[in-house]
């Protein structure tokens, strides 16, 4: 149980840099989600905070301590990787056991943490076999069981559920919050997957290039993303950017004019500070509205014509055109069908300004 | 309908006659040496001078093999193969045992403990198999008389391990490139160290490679005459050059049945690895540890 701060953190490769200036700190027991797609560095500053790289410059802290210096085995820290990395030659038991023997842990003790370990995860029956005897989901459960024997400060893990098929994936990352209930040991987890971000998270760092785009909540990084990459990158489908003009509206709240087949609509009521207000009206901006944000409406709305529906099963998702660019709704299923012309309402509040060049949010 | 399936039956059995006679041929045609070595050895001398070569022996007669063994002259002394027998074991264990053992060491580093420069190094260590025996002979010679190792059984371990390392380094090296980096970091954060990750997970992983590596290094190093007959003399010669001192040098009638029986007894050590370690050739144990 511990907390981390990742203080200014530097990597670099020569003349290449991987990371640069992340900072990062979470309190004990969160639960710590680096998310991006593959090269934006998450598991070179994981590799990092594991001991298993070099910091080139910043500090890196498990519960106060600042570990640049130390060596794995020193951290107090656990991993689990995506390939499971289970010793090929050994039993599930002594991999299980390797590390406690290599730190002298007496042969009772030893048994008595692997027994536990095994009932906690329900592997007991596997202890005797040796990982080419088990499945995928199997190999996953005793590589986290050689990490809970460890009783470490921080729990690191490398996309672990990568390599698991759909059905087990879904699974497992229940078995991983369980795990993390119930322990209630601070965890890294690093993955591209954003729905494992959004289900296991109590603390979200969206990365891209080595930069951290966003570090907040899973609710705050959906609702407010911090520009229109991280907007993009979380949500399935993604959120619609839309160009639009910004204005003040009657009411002293913001406007977006957006262009529309029919012709040009509104959408007033846009919560956005004065100051952005002032300096942004009559400008050119992008909008950020979820898919879900969308509704039906019978009275006045956007006037849209739907090209191609989508049904899903519990909803439906209607693509229509605005502001020169293909948006999707998610509706209630039948709600619409090829060739509608609908009225649409937005949820005015639930809509985020980015600014139309740096593509960061307005607040 | 049925007399089409009979005939086309009928064709394939045919084929299939023709194969495996033209093989069953050609294998007796391969294996023919052997036999003659084989007969000729199990004859007397005098049934081998009155005439037939190929065929059976009238009376089965151990008596080459004994003398082959223990009491054929090579130069003055008549000692037979035993003496050089025994020195081609003494050469041949240390050496395998130790080009092994730097080879994987070797490979083990070049894979998991990269460091600046280590695929130039690997690529130099490459140039080593490429290298040909005649090459390395004057300069060996030099640095085995500055040791004072010439002509000397110890001498011959240091060829055969330094020459060796290049192959045993590359089968390692192309192993263990196959076992997963991450296997090496898991082992680091639960605390092992340098020898110890390459004693508990590497070594036991590379049980293949290693009987590889030691079949391989057994049978050149057993089979080698180059480096036996220059860099040895006399009593510390190894069986190769000696087998060839039995064979080359006669007296009176030349003893073919000694002959063959004396060149049987030199093959039969990489025989015996072959068999006994052979079906370690295909066992892959890291098979299925990695992905699910």
């Amino acid at each position: 149980m511990a907390t981390l701060e990742i203080d200014r953190v530097k990597k670099s490769y020569g003349q290449m840099d991987v990371l640069k200036e992340v900072s990062i700190s979470v309190g004990d027991g969160d639960f710590l989600v680096l998310l991006g797609p593959s090269g934006c560095g998450k598991s070179t500053l994981l590799n990092m905070i594991a001991g298993l790289e070099d910091i080139t410059a910043g500090e890196i802290r498990i519960a106060g301590e600042v570990v640049n210096d130390l060596s794995p085995k020193d951290r107090d820290i656990a991993m689990v990787f995506q390939s499971y990395a289970l010793y090929p030659t050994m039993t599930v038991r002594q991999n299980i056991e390797f590390g406690m023997k290599i730190r002298g842990v007496p042969a009772a003790e030893r048994a008595k943490a692997t027994q536990a370990a095994a009932d906690m995860l329900q592997m007991g029956h596997l202890l005797d076999r040796r990982p080419s005897q088990l499945s995928g989901g199997q190999r996953q459960r005793v590589a986290m069981g050689r990490a809970v024997v460890r009783e470490p400060k921080l729990f690191l893990f490398d996309e672990p559920l990568s390599n698991l098929d759909a059905k087990l994936r879904v699974d497992m990352r229940t078995e991983i919050k369980r795990l993390h209930q119930r322990l209630g040991t601070t965890i890294v987890y690093v993955t591209h997957d954003q729905i494992e971000a959004m289900t296991l998270a109590t603390r979200i760092a969206v990365m891209k290039d080595g930069i951290v785009q966003h570090f907040g909540p899973p609710q705050e990084v959906y609702d407010r993303p911090a520009n229109t990459y991280v907007a993009r990158f979380v949500g399935s489908p993604a959120m619609n950017i839309i160009p639009a003009t910004l204005h003040v509206g009657a009411d002293g709240r913001a406007e977006a004019a957006v262009s529309l087949p029919s012709g040009e609509a509104r959408i007033a009521g846009i919560a956005l500070s004065a100051a952005a207000l002032k300096g942004y009206h009559g400008q050119k901006v992008l909008l950020g509205i979820r898919p879900e944000h969308f509704s039906l409406t019978a009275g006045a709305g956007l006037a849209v014509q739907i090209d191609v529906v989508e049904p899903t099963g519990p909803d439906t998702l209607a693509v229509f055109t605005m502001g020169g660019t293909e948006v999707i709704a998610r509706l209630e299923p039948f709600a619409a069908a090829a060739g509608d012309r609908l009225a649409l309402a937005v949820k005015e509040d639930k809509v985020v300004i980015f600014d139309a060049a740096t593509e960061t949010r307005l607040d | 309908m049925a007399t089409d399936r009979r005939s086309a039956r009928r064709a394939r059995l045919i084929g299939r006659a023709f194969i495996y006679g033209a093989l069953i041929a050609l294998a007796a045609f391969y294996l023919m040496p052997l036999w003659v070595m084989i007969v000729t050895s199990l004859k007397s001398l005098d049934e081998i001078y009155s005439g037939s070569f190929i065929g059976m022996p009238q009376a089965v007669t151990f008596e080459a093999w004994g003398k082959a063994w223990s009491t054929a002259c090579i130069g003055t002394k008549c000692e037979g193969l035993q003496p050089y027998f025994v020195n081609s074991l003494m050469m041949v264990i240390p050496a395998v045992i130790l080009s092994s053992g730097i080879g994987a060491i070797n490979g083990y580093v070049l894979t998991k403990w990269r460091f600046r420069g280590s695929n130039i190094v690997f690529g130099m260590l490459l140039f080593g198999c490429f290298l040909p025996f005649q090459a390395v002979l004057l300069p060996m010679a030099q640095v085995l008389g500055r040791l004072g190792l010439a002509g000397s059984i110890p001498g011959l371990v240091l060829v055969h391990t330094v020459y060796g390392i290049a192959f045993t380094t590359l089968f390692f090296r192309n192993y263990f490139i196959t076992i997963p980096d991450e296997l090496t970091k898991a082992a680091q954060i639960d605390g092992a160290g340098f020898f110890r990750i390459f004693f508990s997970i590497m070594l036991p992983a590379a049980l293949p490679i290693i009987v590889v590596s030691c079949i391989w290094q057994f049978t050149q190093i057993w089979n080698d005459f180059l480096f036996g007959v220059s860099f040895t003399a006399g009593e510390s010669s190894p069986v190769t050059v000696a087998l060839n001192n039995i064979v080359n040098v006669t007296m009176g009638r030349k003893q073919y049945n000694v002959d063959m029986a004396s060149a049987m007894i030199a093959a039969i050590p990489t025989l015996v690895v072959y068999v006994v370690a052979g079906r370690y050739f295909v066992r892959g144990l890291t098979a299925g540890a990695v992905k699910g």
